[in-house]
C-alpha cells in the first residue's frame, strides 16, 4: 500500500514540476468527524464505554487534472463509535486510487466502487454514515467501443475493515444503448438499453468434510425501455451453487429477478416493482457475516421512511428467499382547484409487501436444500406497509403534512431472532412548517405509533427552529409510554444546535438517540443508538 | 531511499497544492444517466453562459425535497431573471431509483434530473450528506456550495444567482 501512496504522490510531484506555466490541476476533498462522550445508560441497553469518548473520522483528498485523477481517504476510529462494527479500529489509508481516461479507455488502479445493472450480482459502494464499505482493490478497465457500446472489466479483492477478504472477484459487464448505437434511432421516442454481466469469485476450499466450489460464477441480463411517459426495466440473475454461512451451506443454485414499471406525466407518477430472491447471498468470503464482503446488492422494495417512528421497524432484504412487491402513486391536485387550494396539494400513497418463497424439502437431499416453485408465494409474511402522505401548502408561510402508515413487521425473520413474532403497528404524523419571515422558520412533528406487540406505544415530538442560512436548533422527545415493562417507559430526548457556513457544518448534540435515518438540521444521516454528548464537524473544499 | 522518495513526493504535493487553482474548480467528468436513460457526462453540463444550480437529493431526504419544492414554485421567475438551470442529482440507489421519475413528474418539477445510483458523481464532488448544493457561474466554475437546507435558503440562493448572472463575485 505504501508503494501506491508513493506512486500517487510521485504523480502529483511530476505534474507539479511539469506544469510551471500551465494550470496544475485541482485538489479538493471532504472531511467528517463524529466525536461522542458517552453517558452510562443501562436502561437502553447501551454497554459501558471504558474509553468514555469515541471518535469516527475520515477525510478524502482528490487530485484531478484533465483526464487524470487520484485520491486517498484517511480513516480513523479511535475507537469506533457505539453501534458500529468494532473491527473498524485504528487509523489508516484503506482507500487510494489513480485513474485516467484516454482514447475512450478508462483505467483505474487501486480502489474503486462500481455497480453492474441494479446490483443483483455486483455492487461495490460506500455508505459512510453506516460504515458500509466494500470497496474493490485491484484493476478496472472501462472501454467505450463505439457510440452506445460500453464494456467494463475488473479483477480485485474486497475491502473488509482495514484488511481484505480472502476471495478474488473477477467481473465483466457489457451495455448497449441501442439509440446511441444506431444513428437512425438517435432521436427515436423509444429508448432501449440492454446489458449483460458476469462475476466470478475465487476462494480456496479448506473444508475438511465438504467439497466446496472454489470458483463461484454468477451472471445477469438486464433491459430498460423508455417511451415518453412509460419506463420499464428488469434484471434477471443466476448464481451457481455457493454453499456459505448465510444459506446454511446448501448446494442449491441461486437466482433473483427484479422488474420495475413506471409512468410519469405532469402532476401524476406511478411506479410498481416486483422482485423474487432465492438463495442469493454472495460474498467474497463464504463465511463472512454482518455487513462485510458482500459482492452483490439486493434492494429492499419498501418505502424508505424519514419520520422517526415510521423507521422504528425497517425492513431488510432476506437473501435466502423473498418475494416482494411495491407500488407508489404521487399525485398533485392542481393549484387553484377546490381540493388543491391556492398552492396545490400532493398525495403520495405507497404499498409494499415481502413474503417468503415456496420451499419444498420433501425428498430433497438436505445438502441441496430445497426446491422452490416460481409460481407460488410463500405463506410467511415478512413485511407489509401501507402508507399515505398528504402535503398541502396553505399560504406562503404555512405548510402541513399528514402521514399515516400501517405496518406489519416480522421481527423474528428480519432480525434473525426467535420468540418475538410479528408486530402490527399504526403510525400517524402531523408535520407543520411555519415561516415567520424569509429567515426564521419553525417545523413541528407530532408522531404516534400504536402497537400491542414488542415495546408497545410510542409518541414523539420534534421542534426544529431554523435561521437561514446559518443556524438550527432542534429538540426531540420520543416517549415509549406504552411499554409493558414500566421501567422501560423511557423518554429519548435529544437536542441539537448547529451552525452552517457554506460547506462547513458543525453541530453539537445531547441526549439519547435511537438508531435509524435521522433528518435534523437540514440534512439526513444514518445514525446508531447512543446516549451522551456529541460533536459532528463536516466540511468539503 | 524510500523515505527520500516519500519526502520528495510530499514536497511535490505541497507545491502542487500551493499552485492548484481551487477557486475556479469545474465539474468533474463522471458518467450518469438522465430520466430517459441517456448517458450524460457531468463535465458537459452547461447552460449557455448562464448560472447553474446543482442540488444533490434523494427521495428519502425530506429537507432536500422541501428545498427543491420551494424552488419549483418560483422557478419561472428564477429562470426569467437569471437564466439559471437547476440540475437535481438523485443519489437514490436501485432500491428507490424507479420512484424518482414518478416523484419528479408528480411534483411538476421542471428540472434537469440526473441519476447517480452508486454515488460516483457525489464522491467526485466531495458531498458528505444530502442536501448539498452548488452554484456554477457562466463559465461553469463552482463559486458557491452549501451542505444543508433550511426554509428561506431559497431566497438567499436566488439573491446569489442574480449576482452570478450579472457576473459579480459572490465570495
Amino acid at each position: 500500500m505504501k508503494k501506491i501512496i508513493i506512486s500517487c504522490s510521485l504523480l502529483f510531484s511530476v505534474s507539479a514540476v511539469f506544469s510551471q506555466n500551465t494550470p496544475v490541476g485541482e485538489i479538493h476533498g471532504n472531511f467528517q468527524t463524529d466525536v461522542q462522550y458517552y453517558n452510562p445508560d443501562t436502561l437502553i441497553g447501551a454497554p459501558p464505554v471504558p474509553e468514555k469518548m469515541l471518535m469516527n473520522g475520515f477525510g478524502n483528498v482528490i487530485y484531478t487534472r484533465n483526464n487524470f485523477s487520484a485520491g486517498v481517504r484517511y480513516e480513523s476510529y479511535l475507537n469506533a463509535l457505539q453501534g458500529f462494527d468494532k473491527r473498524y479500529v485504528g487509523s489508516g489509508i484503506p482507500y487510494r486510487y489513480a485513474s485516467y481516461n484516454i482514447d475512450n479507455l478508462e483505467v483505474t488502479l487501486g480502489n474503486f466502487y462500481d455497480q453492474f445493472g441494479s446490483g443483483l450480482i455486483f455492487r461495490s459502494y460506500e455508505e459512510r454514515g453506516l460504515l458500509y464499505d466494500n470497496a474493490m482493490d485491484g484493476i478496472r478497465l472501462k472501454y467505450k467501443v463505439t457510440n452506445g457500446l460500453y464494456l467494463k472489466g475488473f479483477v480485485a479483492k474486497q475491502r473488509a475493515f482495514f484488511t481484505q477478504g480472502p476471495g478474488i472477484v473477477r467481473g465483466f459487464d457489457g451495455e448497449m444503448n441501442l439509440n446511441e448505437m444506431i444513428p437512425k434511432w438517435n432521436e427515436s421516442k423509444t429508448r432501449v438499453t440492454l446489458g449483460g454481466s458476469f462475476i466470478s469469485k475465487f476462494q480456496e476450499d479448506q473444508d475438511p468434510t465438504y467439497i466446496l466450489p472454489e470458483n463461484v460464477g454468477a451472471w445477469a441480463e438486464r433491459f430498460s425501455i423508455n417511451r415518453g411517459k412509460f419506463n420499464i426495466n428488469g434484471e434477471f440473475a443466476y448464481k451457481i451453487n455457493d454453499p456459505n454461512t448465510i444459506n446454511g451451506f446448501i448446494y442449491k443454485p441461486g437466482d433473483a429477478e427484479l422488474l420495475q414499471v413506471s409512468y410519469a406525466q405532469k402532476g401524476l407518477g406511478i411506479s410498481s416493482s416486483v422482485k423474487r430472491i432465492d438463495n442469493m447471498a454472495y460474498r467474497s468470503d463464504r463465511t463472512a457475516l454482518g455487513n462485510s464482503l458482500n459482492i452483490n446488492y439486493l434492494p429492499a422494495l419498501t418505502k424508505q421512511h424519514t419520520y422517526n417512528l415510521a423507521t422504528l421497524y425497517p425492513y431488510a432484504t432476506q437473501p435466502n428467499g423473498e418475494i416482494g412487491f411495491q407500488t407508489e402513486v404521487v399525485y398533485t391536485i392542481k393549484k387553484g382547484s377546490l381540493l388543491g387550494g391556492e398552492y396545490g396539494t400532493t398525495i403520495i400513497a405507497n404499498y409494499s409487501t415481502a413474503n417468503s418463497i415456496d420451499k419444498d424439502t420433501v425428498g430433497v437431499d438436505p445438502d441441496y436444500g430445497y426446491n422452490s416453485d416460481y409460481t407460488k408465494i410463500g405463506k410467511d409474511v415478512y413485511y407489509k406497509d401501507f402508507n399515505i402522505e398528504i402535503t398541502r401548502k396553505f399560504s406562503k408561510s404555512f405548510k402541513f403534512t399528514l402521514f399515516y402508515a400501517n405496518q406489519v413487521y416480522n421481527k423474528d425473520i428480519v432480525q434473525g431472532l426467535s420468540g418475538f413474532g410479528t408486530i402490527y403497528s399504526d403510525i400517524v404524523v402531523l408535520d407543520f412548517t411555519y415561516k415567520f419571515n424569509s429567515k426564521h422558520a419553525l417545523r413541528t412533528e407530532m408522531q404516534s405509533l400504536t402497537t400491542d406487540q414488542d415495546d408497545g406505544d410510542w409518541a414523539s415530538l420534534l421542534l426544529e427552529y431554523t435561521i437561514s442560512p446559518h443556524w438550527f436548533f432542534s429538540a426531540l422527545d420520543q416517549y415509549n409510554y406504552g411499554n409493558s415493562n414500566s421501567v422501560k417507559r423511557l423518554h429519548y430526548y435529544f437536542g441539537s444546535i448547529g451552525y452552517i457556513q457554506n460547506s462547513t457544518r458543525i453541530s453539537i448534540n445531547y441526549g439519547r438517540q435511537r438508531a435509524g435515518i435521522f433528518c435534523v438540521g437540514g440534512i439526513c444521516r444514518n445514525v446508531p443508538a447512543s446516549n451522551g454528548i456529541s460533536l459532528t464537524v463536516s466540511s468539503s473544499f | 531511499m524510500k523515505k527520500i522518495i516519500l519526502l520528495l513526493s510530499v514536497l511535490g504535493v505541497i507545491i502542487s497544492t500551493g499552485n492548484a487553482q481551487t477557486n475556479d474548480r469545474k465539474l468533474p467528468s463522471v458518467e450518469v444517466k438522465n430520466l430517459e436513460g441517456k448517458n450524460v457526462n457531468t463535465s458537459t453540463i452547461a447552460n449557455d453562459g448562464k448560472p447553474i444550480f446543482i442540488s444533490f437529493w434523494a427521495t428519502w431526504c425530506s429537507p432536500c425535497k422541501a428545498e427543491l419544492n420551494a424552488i419549483a414554485e418560483d422557478y419561472d421567475e428564477w429562470k426569467k431573471e437569471t437564466g439559471v438551470k437547476v440540475v437535481a442529482v438523485s443519489i437514490d440507489d436501485s432500491r428507490n431509483m424507479s420512484k424518482v421519475a414518478p416523484y419528479v413528474s408528480g411534483k411538476n418539477w421542471d428540472y434537469e434530473v440526473l441519476l447517480d445510483p452508486n454515488g460516483d458523481f457525489k464522491r467526485a464532488m466531495n458531498v458528505n450528506n444530502v442536501p448539498h448544493s452548488f452554484i456554477l457561474n457562466g463559465k461553469g466554475e463552482i463559486v458557491w456550495q452549501q451542505n444543508s437546507s433550511a426554509p428561506g435558503d431559497e431566497d438567499k440562493i436566488f439573491e446569489l444567482l442574480k449576482k452570478v448572472a450579472k457576473g459579480e463575485e459572490i465570495k
